[in-house]
């Protein structure tokens, strides 16, 4: 089937099977092959794109689900030569070792900050209303569904730390 | 002009430390690392070709037998059961292919046939849709119902372990069970196959190229010169990508017979199945003391499986005759074989689950004689290799110890239920971390241009260790250039061949080799500014001789090459090559749900010079984690009907999330060893797990008094342990 999918500022059309997951079509068939496929079942994160500024797992997303969205996918965050900020902290904090599931946990963290900026609680959250602290424990829960079996967990979570900072984003770090 | 070196002795001169750039050891981000962080990287099954095929492998459905009949099905390309298909992967550093013929069927799961596809959703539909008839055959699928195998090699002992136990003070004699353990590198396998002519190009997530291409050359019964392997970045390997698996054959065949590209990217429940898995373990340990603590005895049993004619066997006591000494020994090491996935080397095989046991014992034994546990060890460290009489190329055991034990405040450790927050128990554990090291023959080429640039080529891969930037930091230091004018291209045949990412030998042996070209092009330099390649400092692009000072570009007018060849020689045998360290972790266990958390782990660490301690850091968190994973949430389950796993995919085989790791320190000790070249580095992708559950398994006894045998330590486990 025909479909229009609005990947990073850009409309882009494209022929494919109606089973064709968003993240097989931007893989596939857009050439966007920043977004990983870790396992395909919604259990790794590691193809965490953003529809509409909101994460997702794009292998259980049909294509044809995201026509009407925005989609960002990591290419749209930052490039080499002008990172996001997020991306910065990551490379500074050596916030990855493979970098295999890199562009999902920087794709989650940009969302998450957001759903902490927007006033979303978490299971870790101390009040439903917030403010909430960037402390280790509320980033550790709210990004539990990107996993790293390289396991640089902890660096990570200094690099949403020190990312949010220097935005000047809203919450500190204990 | 090849600069070679077979160690053979000991390099006391510390050349690396003369140099003068100073970029060598320091925490400076990967080089690559803009890469990963925009997704430009690009990893095996990222690679887009015109007219890509799509192939999805079919998996046996029963344990053991014969395929009878493969059925057809529509709409596909091809299907395909070729005879040079792989029955199960190949072990690491294998120069030949493993068993071929999917005819036969091994274990349940393996792959049977390859179809494929105009596209993945069609390939995918195809192979669920195929039929497969089996002639089923009648196996044992579990490592206690057989009679082991008991590999003479394999068994030691010396005095009489078991006099040592009836006259002694105190002792443990306990049974541990680990489970079967995943890699689950995030990266699923796949491969990419492309023909030209006879030749094949394939581009793969592969931890050694070399061996690599001997297998796959000899598995499509092809030459190796008409085999490319390309795997610039691979997404974590931990083992499981040592050798070739099915994907990559299978490719090779299909791309071949429809002449065009095909790609075959094995789905995560595959991963479980066709990657060696760790094998389980039953760990006998026995130990005696006096009421010193002294050790009179040391006992280690293991049983562990694998498919018949299997070569590998996990290592499990490796490490256990040269940790401790005890005049009274026993080691002994059996083999069920059975029809489970085949096992094979998964991160630091044999100390990350030998060690681990090994520690939780000497923690009973401590309980048992009312020793402090670090105390206990303290007074069993010793002087030379028990048995051999060796000299140890270093033991930083004992340091390793008095350092941690000082940083994550041992001294606060309290008797078990003493500390009660809440309702939670909070405890302290520590457990030793050692592991073998040793050199591989590796090969680089390093390249300077008149522009001043420097271009390190290997065929080594960074499968997230840091390669990249180790290569390039020795090349910066030794050429004496700032690391942006150093290239480094890796994960590629063309290139020399390494020592490939595995065993942590990576970083001493691939550094080498480049640390030995860049002195070859330091030998031309020196010639032309007049003196000896010792008095030479570069530093800066700039080299200096005395009062002769010279830019590097008005000294190289055409391209200077240099060829670095390791080998690893006497000083293998000479000494007993070990890495060292010490695990400490605090853990609160509810008192309730029997929920473990982990509050906090340090890792002291002694892995001879930190090439970059950014990297290596890191490398020691990522085994820390996995000791966490192996200590509360790892397992593969096998149903007891078939071996199947039932535990294969992210969802029930729980690897550690970011909720389940806590603030973690990483500490390393000052070390130089001589015994492993000029670099004077050791490995340490591998240290971090070894012993690293075992902190964690300690911490819970310390907590709430409850010993888990069976890991890992799930809260039915420790509930049962609890008081109702």
């Amino acid at each position: 089937m025909q479909i229009s999918l609005h990947i990073n500022g850009s409309l882009r059309d494209v022929y494919v099977d109606p089973r064709t997951t968003l993240i097989d079509a931007l893989r596939d068939h857009l050439g966007l092959t920043g977004t990983k496929k870790g396992c395909d079942h919604g259990q790794c994160g590691a193809c965490t794109v953003l529809v509409d500024g909101r994460r997702i797992n794009a292998c259980l997303t049909l294509a044809c689900m995201a026509q009407d969205s925005e989609v960002t996918t990591i290419e749209g965050l930052g490039t080499s030569d002008a990172l996001s900020p997020l991306q910065t902290q990551f490379l500074n904090d050596d916030g990855f070792q493979c970098g295999f599931c890199t562009p999902g946990q920087i794709c989650s963290a940009t969302a998450m900050l957001g759903e902490m900026a927007a006033g979303w609680p978490s299971h870790a959250s101390d009040s439903l209303s917030g403010p909430f602290l960037l402390s280790h424990a509320e980033i550790a829960e709210r990004m539990s569904g990107n996993l790293c079996r390289c396991a640089a967990y902890s660096n990570i979570i200094e690099a949403i730390q020190n990312a949010a900072h220097a935005e000047g984003s809203s919450g500190d770090a204990p | 002009m090849t600069r070679h070196l077979k160690v053979d002795a000991p390099d006391n001169e510390s050349r690396v430390d003369q140099m003068a750039q100073g970029v060598l050891g320091m925490p400076i981000n990967r080089i690559e690392g803009h890469h990963k962080v925009t997704g430009s990287a690009t990893y095996a099954a990222d690679a887009g070709a015109e007219g890509m095929a799509y192939g999805v492998l079919v998996q046996a459905a029963i344990p053991a037998g014969r395929v009878a009949e493969i059925g057809d099905v529509p709409g596909v390309l091809a299907v395909i059961h070729d005879p040079r298909m792989l029955r199960r992967a190949a072990q690491g550093m294998a120069t030949e292919g493993p068993p071929a013929g999917p005819q036969q069927i091994d274990f349940m799961g393996q792959a049977v046939a390859l179809v494929v596809a105009e596209t993945l959703e069609g390939a995918q539909a195809a192979a669920h849709a195929l039929r497969v008839r089996y002639e089923a055959y009648q196996v044992p699928v579990d490592p206690d119902a057989v009679d082991p195998e008991l590999p003479e090699d394999k068994q030691s002992s010396s005095g009489d372990l078991d006099a040592a136990m009836r006259k002694a003070a105190f002792t443990v004699d306990n049974v541990w069970h680990t489970p079967s353990h995943a890699a689950a590198a995030m990266e699923p396998h796949a491969a990419v196959a492309q023909w030209a002519g006879d030749c094949v190009t394939i581009r793969a997530g592969l931890q050694m190229l070399g061996s690599s291409r001997e297998q796959i050359a000899d598995a499509l019964g092809i030459d190796e010169g008409q085999v490319r392997l390309l795997a610039p970045y691979v997404g974590g390997g931990f083992g499981s990508k040592l050798g070739i698996n099915a994907e990559s054959v299978a490719a090779a065949i299909a791309s071949k017979q429809l002449g065009r590209p095909v790609k075959v990217v094995m789905s995560r429940p595959q991963v479980f199945d066709l990657a060696h898995r760790r094998s389980e373990t039953t760990q006998r340990v026995r130990l005696s003391c006096d009421t010193n603590g002294v050790l009179s005895g040391i006992g280690h049993e293991a049983l562990v499986s694998n498919l018949p004619e299997a070569e590998f066997s996990e290592p499990v006591t490796q490490a256990t005759p040269f940790t401790y000494q005890a005049a009274h020994r026993q080691i002994v090491h059996k083999v069920a074989r059975i029809h489970r996935s085949c096992a094979g080397s998964v991160r630091a095989p044999g100390e990350a689950v030998g060690v681990t046991v090994f520690e939780c014992a000497l923690d009973e034994l401590a309980d048992a004689a009312g020793i402090d546990p670090v105390e206990l060890r303290l007074r069993n460290i010793p002087e030379t290799e028990p048995g051999t009489g060796r000299p140890f190329s270093s033991h930083k055991l004992a340091e390793a110890l008095r350092d941690g034990a000082q940083r994550f405040g041992w001294a606060d450790r309290l008797t078990p239920r003493a500390r009660i927050e809440g309702e939670w128990y909070v405890g302290m554990g520590v457990a030793a971390a050692v592991r073998v090291n040793s050199l591989i023959e590796s090969r680089a080429k390093v390249t300077l241009t008149p522009q001043g640039r420097a271009t390190v080529e290997t065929d080594m891969t960074d499968i997230g260790t840091g390669t990249y930037t180790i290569l390039g930091q020795i090349a910066a230091e030794t050429l004496g250039l700032d690391i942006g004018y150093v290239d480094v291209r890796l994960g590629d045949t063309d290139f020399p061949r390494a020592s490939g990412s595995g065993g942590s030998f990576g970083a001493a042996s691939s550094g080498t080799s480049v640390y030995l070209a860049c002195v070859e092009i330091r030998d031309q330099i020196a010639a032309r500014m007049g003196c000896a390649e010792a008095d030479l400092t570069l530093q800066d692009s700039t080299a200096r001789c005395g009062n002769i000072v010279r830019r590097l570009g008005d000294i190289v007018t055409s391209p200077l090459a240099g060829n670095g060849h390791l080998e690893p020689g006497k000083t293998e045998d000479s000494v007993r090559q070990a890495t060292w360290g010490s695990h400490w972790a605090e853990v609160a266990v509810n008192r309730w749900t029997g929920e473990t958390r982990v509050r906090r782990m340090l890792g002291v660490f002694a892995c001879g010079r930190v090439l970059n301690h950014k990297t290596a850091r890191s490398q020691c968190l990522g085994g820390m984690t996995f000791g966490i994973g192996m200590a509360l949430t790892e397992a593969m389950e096998h149903d007891p009907r078939d071996g199947h796993i039932v535990t294969r995919d992210l969802a029930e085989y729980h690897i550690p999330c970011h909720a389940d790791v806590p603030p973690m320190e990483v500490h390393f000790l000052t070390e130089r060893d001589a015994y492993v070249g000029p670099l004077q580095a050791k490995g340490l992708g591998e240290l971090g797990i070894c012993g690293a559950g075992a902190a964690v398994l300690n911490a819970i006894h310390n907590a709430c008094g409850v010993r888990v045998r069976s890991l890992p330590a799930t809260p039915d486990k420790i509930i049962a342990g609890l008081d109702p």
